[in-house]
């Protein structure tokens, strides 16, 4: 049912045009009206080998409302393949034509024998957000796309983590969970982001595991690949932040993948016992600083609020204040994502709200006793309310205005270092 | 034409004025086929993406203080209030004043589009209104709710007295416009309806009503226009309430592009007799005096005005012929919204630098006023001419000219339309702000600026020689119009 949507932080499901943007040489091509797409971009790092205004688009008018859409999305598709060179070429349906019921489908379905592939995703705005959008964009690749392998490649394990671009940091944290993974001497395919295409949607079926790094993202996408293609997968809900959860993560996969434990060990000490000679040089600074207490919060998805509270527990020691998770995350996996919250360290329990509406949330914020200045991680539209409270802000989560990222990420030992960079370069601006 | 301000709905500007956005030609054919009548805009059976009108219109209620928007349809409609949250504070900041304008969604399901949604329509306004006591507020629908019939104005009807601030209901369905421009005159009607107010009987004003973006020139303006004794109401952005409701009062209405103001300003005129200040606008040497002129003649300054036009030509003319030097024999080809596209045109012209081809966003044959744009008059009138197109940002378009003409720039108004210039090897320079060529001093400023952007090409050497282009070389040997078609 609709809702009062106060200080929005996610899209509508047509907003999986970027997540199709982000596999290189993927084409989105929109069944919609002619500005869905600017809408769902960020003005920030859009562009590329294509970019949202170039994606092909019906722009339906009145007519089309009237008369169905059906013979212009035919002449966009039959043209883009001309136009456009790309490897895939994956039509969105927006709102308009699901309501007037185009049947997109049967006129993608005329493509199946053009040189390039063409699939298909209903992405309706009213379906669901855009978390949701990009589970239909994955399924409609393996649905539409990919078929059984025979064969398997040995240590082959498929990465699925971050939404991109609703995820500032979804490049840099992809590569950095492959690099964790090919340490353990396992091969990584993951299919967003550069170097990453059809080459490795092609490579999916032949993979040993799915990995998926997310609280509920991606899990039906799991599923379906289970069945369809056979992969078995690992679900680890935390976002790695830091030393104590980046190790817990190692240890599980290497022993999902059946990694030998003094393999797993030796590299689980060589990344700690640098972490920790950093943290060793600045323990100072967390120690004696006189405008970060104890108390944070955190606004944003599923994804980052319990990856950073776990991190800010149980890296660094501070404890949780209320946490918010502003995705709309379906009612049915919301319990066993609050449960993930009350696994801190020293039986700390954190307290989480599934809320969307931006008010309320401030109002809490307003409300809660941090014992001194707050430490907010979130949107932008954090900024002003910790302002006023003298707080501490970093905007982490969309939506984001006040840090341009190009590559940084905050997953595994090095981004539990960049997140602490973060928070201490807001910190040392001020005095007391 | 006239405009009927007791209807919520706005005509498009397709239907209103004839607007188009598929031509491809010469200026001269295009301006004289709509003078004669016969000009009938192409549709196309391939497009590329390009803006929502609900972008425009909302974007300038949004700049608004302290009022709300309540845009009524699926989440990635009202994304746009993320943006709008920023630009509300960053604004608000630099002028120096606050604004707690509020924009939200209702994140319509699918359940909505069978069962309809207005009792909750109904319950969000009455919470924001709660909420943050805003001192307007904005009701607008999208394509979703437009199509599934949701009558958003018998519910605006329905809380007027409840909420006991003015309340309008606003049309944006998408699909109604390729024109984004349409937005503008969508938010003008919205202010035409219940913000402004008759005239105070004996109020006396010296204040014009300026129409434009973001008031980056806004002191420099107020410093200029207290040697004329006007001062200038800047519209929205950071406008209030109060100031709107007052816009009948001032003695005259202008703007920074005629796209933006056509409609408010000829609405005024026709509605409460506020003359609109009909001239090419600010852009360039001759384009600032002839508008000064106008205002001059319009408002009963022109003695004032002339002793300032001379005072500065001393000071600037000189500068800019020095600069011109540097500028003369280049080629250009030129995308914006039509607005800026027949005005910087006629700059360029004047700085020495030759058009080789102009795109325009859309066209609009003849203003509210059944007059041709000055803009488009005045190339006519001075016998210039160049190839022309009009295209809603069809970048393929833009590249196909581009590969083919090679100009010395690129210039363009819109986000993300200058990196595929400079991945063509061609240097580009975004004319982002409506104040960059406003005036002696910023035309002076604006030329420097294509120097400095012709001089280092470094960029645009790098990243053109290291990136692939999207299109196919099918596409490059095919000429612009290829998929233009006659509008059955």
């Amino acid at each position: 049912m609709a809702k009062l949507l106060d200080k929005q932080r996610y899209k509508c499901a047509l907003g999986a045009m970027q997540s199709v943007q982000a596999i290189t040489r993927a084409l989105p091509i929109l069944h919609s009206g002619p500005g869905c797409a600017q809408k769902l971009s960020e003005s920030i790092g859009s562009s590329g080998y294509f970019s949202p205004n170039i994606f092909p688009c019906t722009s339906i008018n009145e007519k089309d409302v009237v008369f169905g859409g059906v013979k212009k999305l035919n002449s966009t598709i039959e043209n883009a393949l001309k136009v456009i060179d790309a490897d895939l070429y994956v039509v969105l349906t927006g709102c308009i034509p699901e309501i007037v019921g185009d049947d997109s489908g049967e006129v993608v379905s005329r493509f199946e024998d053009a040189d390039k592939p063409v699939i298909y995703a209903p992405t309706a705005g009213f379906k669901g957000n855009n978390y949701k959008g990009h589970e239909q964009v994955v399924d409609a690749i393996v649905e539409q796309y990919l078929k059984k392998s025979e064969t398997k490649q040995k240590g082959l394990v498929n990465i699925w983590a971050d939404v991109p671009y609703q995820d500032l940091f979804w490049l840099g944290n992809l590569r950095e969970l492959e690099k964790l993974i090919s340490e353990l001497g396992l091969t990584p395919n993951t299919i967003f982001g550069y170097n990453r295409g059809i080459e490795n949607i092609d490579k999916i079926p032949e993979a040993e595991f799915n990995l998926l790094v997310s609280p509920w993202v991606g899990l039906n996408n799991m599923k379906k690949m289970e069945r369809k293609l056979g992969i078995p997968y690992l679900h680890y809900k935390t976002l790695p932040i830091g030393a104590t959860e980046t190790s817990k993560f190692l240890r599980e996969v290497g022993k999902f993948a059946g990694v030998a434990e003094e393999k797993v060990e030796s590299v689980i000490k060589e990344h700690e016992d640098y972490y920790y000679y950093l943290i060793e040089r600045y323990a100072d600074l967390f120690l004696e600083n006189r405008v970060i207490n104890k108390q944070f919060t955190v606004v944003s998805d599923a994804h980052y609020a319990l990856g950073i509270t776990k991190f800010l527990a149980n890296d660094l020691g501070l404890v949780p204040a209320k946490q918010f998770v502003v995705d709309d995350t379906p009612k049915n996996r919301r319990e066993e994502i609050a449960e993930e919250f009350k696994k801190l360290n020293f039986g700390l329990e954190a307290e989480v709200s599934f809320e969307t509406d931006g008010f309320k949330i401030h109002e809490e914020i307003k409300n809660h006793d941090y014992h001194g200045y707050p430490l907010v991680l979130g949107g932008y539209y954090e900024k002003e309310v910790t302002e006023s409270l003298k707080g501490n802000f970093l905007n982490v989560s969309y939506p984001v205005q006040d840090k341009v990222v190009l590559d940084t990420s905050y997953v595994g030992y090095r981004g539990g270092i960049r997140l602490i960079e973060d928070i201490y370069t807001v910190a040392v601006q001020r005095f007391n | 034409m006239a405009i009927n301000t007791s209807n919520s709905n706005v005509a498009t500007r397709e239907n209103r004025i004839g607007s188009i956005t598929g031509y491809v030609g010469t200026l001269k054919d295009l301006a004289s086929q709509s003078e004669c009548g016969t000009l009938k805009g192409c549709s196309r059976c391939f497009s590329q993406s390009s803006t929502c009108l609900s972008t425009c219109g909302l974007g300038q209620l949004a700049g608004i203080r302290d009022v709300a928007i309540i845009h009524h349809g699926p989440a990635g409609c009202s994304v746009a209030s993320a943006n709008a949250y920023y630009m509300s504070k960053v604004m608000s900041k630099k002028r120096g004043v606050t604004s707690s304008t509020v924009y939200v969604g209702t994140d319509m399901n699918e359940n909505d589009t069978i069962f309809g949604s207005t009792s909750t329509l109904r319950d969000v306004i009455l919470e924001v209104n709660k909420r943050y006591s805003p001192k307007a507020i904005f009701v607008s629908s999208s394509c979703a709710t437009g199509i599934i019939g949701e009558d958003i104005d018998s519910i605006v009807d329905d809380v007027r007295e409840e909420v006991g601030v003015p309340i309008v209901a606003v049309h944006c369905e998408g699909f109604k416009s390729r024109i984004w421009a349409t937005g503008f005159d969508i938010s003008d009607h919205a202010v035409l309806q219940e913000i402004v107010q008759p005239p105070r009987e004996g109020v006396k004003t010296n204040k014009i009503n300026f129409k434009n973006f973001f008031e980056s020139a806004r002191p420099e303006i107020i410093e200029m226009f207290k040697q004329f004794d006007l001062e200038p109401v800047f519209l929205y952005c950071n406008s209030t309430i109060e100031e709107l409701s007052h816009l009948s009062e001032s003695i005259a209405t202008t703007c920074i592009c005629g796209t933006l103001g056509n409609y408010l300003g000829n609405a005024l005129e026709e509605q409460y007799g506020v003359p609109y200040v009909r001239s090419i606008n600010q852009c360039g040497i001759t384009g600032f005096e002839t508008w000064l002129r106008e205002i001059g003649k319009v408002t009963g300054r022109s003695d004032k005005i002339e002793k300032y036009i001379e005072e500065q030509r001393a000071i600037y003319i000189p500068q800019i012929e020095e600069v011109k030097k540097e500028l003369k024999g280049l080629t250009a080809v030129l995308g914006m919204g039509p607005g800026y596209t027949f005005e910087v045109s006629r700059v360029l012209e004047e700085l020495g630098i030759k058009v080789v081809w102009a795109l325009a966003w859309h066209y609009d044959k003849k203003y509210e006023d059944g007059n041709v744009p000055p803009s488009m008059k005045y190339l006519l009138d001075n016998d210039i001419d160049f190839e022309a197109s009009v295209a809603d940002q069809q970048n393929y378009e833009v590249m196909n000219i581009l590969n083919k003409y090679q100009p010395d720039m690129y210039l363009s108004r819109h986000p993300g339309s200058t990196v595929w210039a400079i991945k063509n090897g061609t240097p580009a320079i975004y004319v982002a702000d409506e104040y960059m060529i406003f005036g002696y001093k910023h035309t002076l400023e604006f030329a420097k600026t294509i120097v400095d952007a012709i001089k280092n090409r470094s960029f645009e050497e790098n990243l053109a020689k290291r990136t692939k282009l999207p299109y196919t070389d099918w596409w490059y040997k095919q000429n612009v119009d290829t998929f233009l078609e006659e509008v059955k």
